[in-house]
């Protein structure tokens, strides 16, 4: 690989990394897993003149679920560590579900869930996980913390809400408010591609109900797609035949999908009335038998 | 003494390990990246990012400017040299570095050399090229619109886009079949285009040295002796002083038999700077500029009987080339050996017609494992079967048992003309049917289709002509394509082997061994397989087409007997008989009346240096050039079982079963390894992998995220069976096997899909078979033909 020039630093904590995002001002990039920025550099379709690489700074490495309920994903945190995680495969089955659909087992070993958000990548799954669960980015500058909501972090195809002299630090999924259940389906053309369609579902249930839900859709837009009117559905109406079929209905509409090599865009309005309705029969199906 | 076993020397039928692996498996292959010679430069070429467009201007004065940037060659440089165009191995011209306009998204525009690659890549970006844009046309029916641009308007007699039209068979005999048929089924077909992508990309390293006058060039093609030949043509260099050396290859499934602009500005780099000149091709540019494969429409109709005996078939073919007409075929067949098609069954009549079309795209056509387009062939003609079972109301594989030439029908002419001379088609055929378990599956298939779930099986039957190829018929630019081999044996009985083929990844290390020890009873790991360097091997046309064993195998037989003669006349002196009194068995000559007088081949090789008979001619060598009498014509069944999920498209295979008959097998192992291979293509083929373009000519397929490559994760298992029918010809009765599955597979997958679907009127999706095109088919009950459409009337 052979990109243009760039000069490269090596941090030991986020104080140290942010100045010399300050420093670099604009023309600096934070590298994690490498595995978005390394393929865009190498086709020069990214030039920064400087890379801080923040692999070093071990604080970043972990996820963990607080005594709240909530869930703190790192910056370092890997999706295989995800993939392989016993806090999610106990309490957080969408991103359980979604951790091993993410790129391939290669990929996954150095890409970051983190790395996955600011890359803002319509076609990242993380993303329309984490906005199915309401999730929020902890960014960090030069005069602190502040907190994005992830439905609000990607502004753009590839751009999202940080400043140049900021850090995602984390990310961080609210406490449920019941039993979380979900899921998360994609149509891929082979592992490692990205989706041509795929539904994030979120629910936390109590008393029966549905308490909160979350639904995304990833691939079928300019950017994460939050389906809120099918979320809603499920709210106002819990989990029967009839608003499955609704917020099926509902979640395919709120798709803006384009026709492209991975499909026409009725094809990937119609996966996502699929997929919304297989994981929502899943949940509907597992909840009964167990009752 | 007892006889030695075969299989522990490693001979015919041991699947002995692969020798070549013991380098590869400890990263110690050398590949041509991994040479680094002194004084060494770099060179990065700068590509067209339109697909058709006049150059206006080009400004490399920036690049020119840059520290380590030591030569800047534009089509300008080489104009100069008369070295803009070069010609193709199929009688066109193609640019070196475009001088006057820009054919192709891709295409190679200008080349820097310098110090390292950083620099050369930096200095490519600082040239300016200023492009006015033309009409771009991106399919073969763009292309022959009236009025179209002429894509080759730098050829004098070239009026329009057309390239040839060629045909083949019997036009009126056919024409009669179909006034007699009961039934024509018509089926029109794209086979799209995809690119071979052999993980090592292409590259070079020229080395011309002033002061002895050589050139030393390291290059990754597939065939050495030809390069070199088209090197002291082109560059009107001497052709001894011209040395090609293809060290490890990785992979080339036909990219890398061409000669390609970047070999060629590499040379006269070095030639200007007096200095070894390195350039490696990354992915996209392998992607985007050579040779692709296939890219062919077909329409095909069947005159058919009642009972389902096909009386005669049509084929019009158009071929889309891209901008050059540059594949590496046999002269006398323009589109490859597409004519091959319905060489496994009895069919009284058949015409084809083919057009060669130049588009606004890479060019090639011929690769991609395809033994010249018989890739094209057999899927045309098995989706052509499958329809007309279709269109019958007949069960798949009876149609295919009622037209099959029958075992004792041998030798046998087919319709278009080839010579087929061996086979068990019925045998091989029921074999697979009985291992997936035909029997039941209809009524299982049917009971699936109760309970909403669509199930599928798909067959595919093929015999194809590989191992091109006798002189008569076979030649490249005029040049026969024979093989050939040298063997040495020294005096301790060790050998040395070299051919004039080129291993990819075959395995010839290994196997070729294999032949010697089975022809002089020498352990193969006595032998050493040398091969790609054409100051030391003998001439040979190269690998691909699968004609290395059916060739280059048959030719080391043939020096391993002449080594045998003249070490039987040795033994014959030592043992004082007549030459008459002695007998061979593996690895030894002994006395017919005294079996235990014997004189083993080593003790032989030995004598031939030390104690040869009053004139004879010392040393123990031979050498032989092989022109096969025919091509060897293996046959296989695939059949594959599929599910189709009815809500998304997706389908899964359930099962794939092989049934190859490849004659003898030399290694059984590397024999599995090939058609293992071959059928993961063959999935890709049918599931995934395309080029394609959008209408200004922009490559959807540029890299590994946009050209899929199927990975384990999604590779079906494969059970194989084989049948042993031996060719009649070659030495050992083996025949081609490199490329059957990769030729046969595809049609298997894609008819278990139209078998799960056709019941909803569905009789074709074009490949790759993906899932939208699949839930479209279901949802209208119609045919899905790929983009663009094929046309619907004459
Ligand atoms: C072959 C392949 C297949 C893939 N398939 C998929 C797929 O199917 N689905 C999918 O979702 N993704 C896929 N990806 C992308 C993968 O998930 C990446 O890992 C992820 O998008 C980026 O994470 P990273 O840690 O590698 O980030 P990097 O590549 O290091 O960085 C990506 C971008 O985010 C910025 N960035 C990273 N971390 C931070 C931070 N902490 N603070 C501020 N900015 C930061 C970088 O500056 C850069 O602009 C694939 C990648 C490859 C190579």
């Amino acid at each position: 690989m052979y990109p243009p020039r760039f000069e490269y630093e090596a941090p030991e904590t986020v104080a140290e990394a942010v100045g010399l995002l300050v420093e670099g001002h604009g023309s600096a990039k934070v590298l994690a897993g490498g595995q978005s920025l390394i393929p865009m550099m190498k086709t020069r379709f990214a030039s920064p003149e400087m890379l801080v690489d923040i692999n070093g700074i071990s604080d970043l490495e972990y996820h963990r679920r607080d005594a709240d309920g909530s869930i703190r994903v790192g910056a370092l945190c890997r999706h295989a560590t995800l993939e392989q995680s016993q806090v999610l495969a106990d309490h957080q089955p969408t991103m359980a579900a979604a951790s091993a659909l993410v790129a391939d087992p290669i990929v996954r070993n150095r890409g970051t869930l983190v790395g996955s958000l600011c890359h803002a990548d319509p076609q990242g799954d993380w993303a329309a996980v984490m906005a199915s669960l309401g999730a929020s980015v902890i960014a960090q500058g030069p005069t602190g913390e502040r907190v994005i909501p992830v439905q609000e972090f990607a502004v753009g195809p590839f751009q999202n809400a940080l400043a140049y002299d900021e850090i995602a630090v984390a990310a961080v999924v609210p406490p449920p408010k019941g039993k979380p259940e979900g899921g998360y389906l994609k149509m891929e053309r082979r592992v490692g591609d990205f989706a041509t369609a795929g539904v994030a579902v979120s629910l936390d249930r109590s008393a029966g109900g549905v308490a909160r839900a979350g639904i995304a859709l990833t691939g079928v837009g300019p950017r994460t797609i939050v389906a809120e009117e099918a979320a809603a559905i499920l709210v106002e109406r819990g989990l029967d035949p009839d608003s499955i079929a609704e917020a099926a209905r509902a979640a395919a509409g709120a798709a803006q999908p384009k026709t492209d090599h991975r499909g026409t865009a009725e094809y990937k309005r119609h996966l996502v009335e699929v997929f919304t309705s297989r994981i929502l029969k899943r949940i509907a199906g597992s909840s009964e038998e167990a009752a | 003494m007892t006889a030695l076993d075969e299989i522990k020397i490693g001979g015919l039928g041991a699947s002995r390990r692969r020798v070549e692996d013991n380098r590869f498996i400890r990263g110690k292959g050398n590949y041509v990246d991994d040479i680094t010679l002194p004084g060494m430069l770099h060179m990065e070429i700068l590509r067209s990012p339109v697909a058709h467009a006049r150059i206006v201007s080009i400004d490399t004065s920036k690049a020119w400017a840059m520290p380590g940037v030591r030569l800047v060659i534009t089509g300008e440089t080489l104009a100069a040299r008369n070295l803009a165009w070069m010609p193709t191995l199929s009688y066109d011209t193609q640019a070196v570095l475009a001088t006057d306009k820009v054919r192709f998204q891709g295409q190679e525009i200008a080349a820097v050399i310098a110090d390292d690659p950083y620099t050369a890549k930096d200095a490519c970006e600082a040239i300016v090229v200023e492009y006015e844009p033309l009409p771009v046309m991106v399919n073969p029916y763009q292309a022959m619109e009236d009025g179209a641009e002429r894509i080759r308007d730098d050829k004098e007699n070239q009026p329009d886009n057309v390239i040839y039209d060629w045909e083949v068979g019997d036009r009126d005999g056919t024409e009669r079949a179909f006034a007699e048929a009961d039934l024509v089924s018509k089926i029109q077909l794209h086979y799209p285009r995809s690119h071979p992508s052999p993980i090592e990309t292409c590259g070079s390293i020229a080395d011309f040295n002033r002061a002895t006058q050589k050139l030393t060039v390291y290059m990754t093609t597939q065939a050495p002796h030809i390069i070199r030949a088209a090197v002291a043509m082109v560059a009107e260099l001497p052709e001894q002083m011209i040395r090609i050396i293809a060290p490890d290859i990785g992979g080339g499934f036909g990219n890398k038999v061409p000669v390609y602009p970047g070999y060629v500005v590499s040379i006269l780099a070095s030639i200007l700077l007096e200095k070894p000149v390195k350039w490696i091709e990354d992915r996209t540019g392998n992607l985007i500029s050579t040779g692709f494969a296939r890219d062919i429409y077909l329409e095909g109709e069947m005159a058919l009987r009642k009972d389902g005996k096909i009386l005669g078939v049509r084929m019009n073919c158009i071929a889309d080339h891209g901008a050059f007409f540059s594949d590496a075929q046999p002269s006398k067949f323009k589109i490859g050996l597409l004519h091959s098609a319905f060489a496994c069954y009895d069919i009284p009549a058949a015409h084809l017609t083919a057009r060669g079309v130049y588009t606004n795209k890479a060019p090639g056509g011929v690769a991609y494992r395809c033994s010249f387009r018989v890739t094209e062939a057999m899927f045309f003609q098995e989706r052509m079967v499958e329809t007309a079972a279709i269109d019958l109301g007949m069960d798949p594989a009876e149609i295919r048992r009622v037209n099959f030439v029958r075992d004792d029908d041998f030798p046998h002419r087919t319709a278009f003309g080839f010579l087929t001379d061996s086979g068990q088609y019925t045998k091989c055929l029921d074999l697979g049917l009985e291992a997936i378990g035909y029997d039941t599956f209809r009524q299982e298939q049917e009971e699936a289709r109760k309970r909403g779930r669509l199930l599928g099986i798909g067959i595919s039957t093929m015999t194809e002509p590989l191992g091109a190829g006798n002189s008569r018929e076979f030649d490249i630019l005029g040049i026969k394509m024979f093989d050939s081999a040298e063997l040495r044996i020294h005096m301790t009985g060790k050998a040395l082997l070299r051919t004039g083929a080129r291993s990819q990844g075959q395995g010839h290390e290994t196997t070729w061994a294999q032949i010697v020890a089975h022809e002089l009873g020498l352990p193969a790991e006595d032998v050493t397989v040398e091969e790609g360097d054409t100051d030391t091997a003998p001439f040979g046309m190269g690998t691909y087409a699968s004609r290395s064993t059916p060739v280059a195998g048959a030719a080391i037989s043939m020096a391993a007997r002449k080594i045998r003669a003249k070490a039987r006349k040795i033994a014959a002196h030592l043992l004082e008989v007549s030459e008459e009194d002695v007998e061979w068995e593996l690895g030894r000559f002994y006395v017919r009346s005294r079996p235990e007088q014997g004189v083993t081949i080593q003790e032989a090789a030995m004598a031939a240096y030390s104690n040869m008979p009053d004139g004879m001619e010392p040393g123990l060598e031979a050498i032989a050039y092989y022109d096969p009498p025919n091509l060897t014509w293996p046959f296989a069944a695939y059949i594959a079982k599929v599910e189709v999920d009815p809500e998304t498209g997706v389908w899964d295979v359930l099962r794939m079963v092989a049934v190859d008959d490849c004659g003898v097998r030399i290694n059984p192992m590397i024999v599995e390894g090939q058609i293992m291979g071959g059928l993961t293509e063959a999935y890709a083929m049918a599931s995934m992998q395309y080029i394609t373009f959008d209408a200004e000519g922009n490559c959807i397929g540029s890299n590994f995220t946009d050209y899929l490559l199927p990975t384990a994760w999604e590779t079906p298992g494969f059970e194989l069976h084989e049948v042993v029918t031996p060719c009649p010809h070659h030495p050992i009765g083996a025949k081609g096997i490199g490329e059957c599955a990769a030729v046969g597979g595809p049609a298997a997958f894609v008819n278990a899909v139209i078998d799960a679907v056709k019941h909803l009127g569905v009789k074709n999706i074009d490949m790759p078979v993906l899932p939208d095109r699949v839930y479209e088919a279901i949802k209208t009950g119609k045919d899905v033909s790929g983009a663009p459409p094929v046309r619907t009337d004459g």
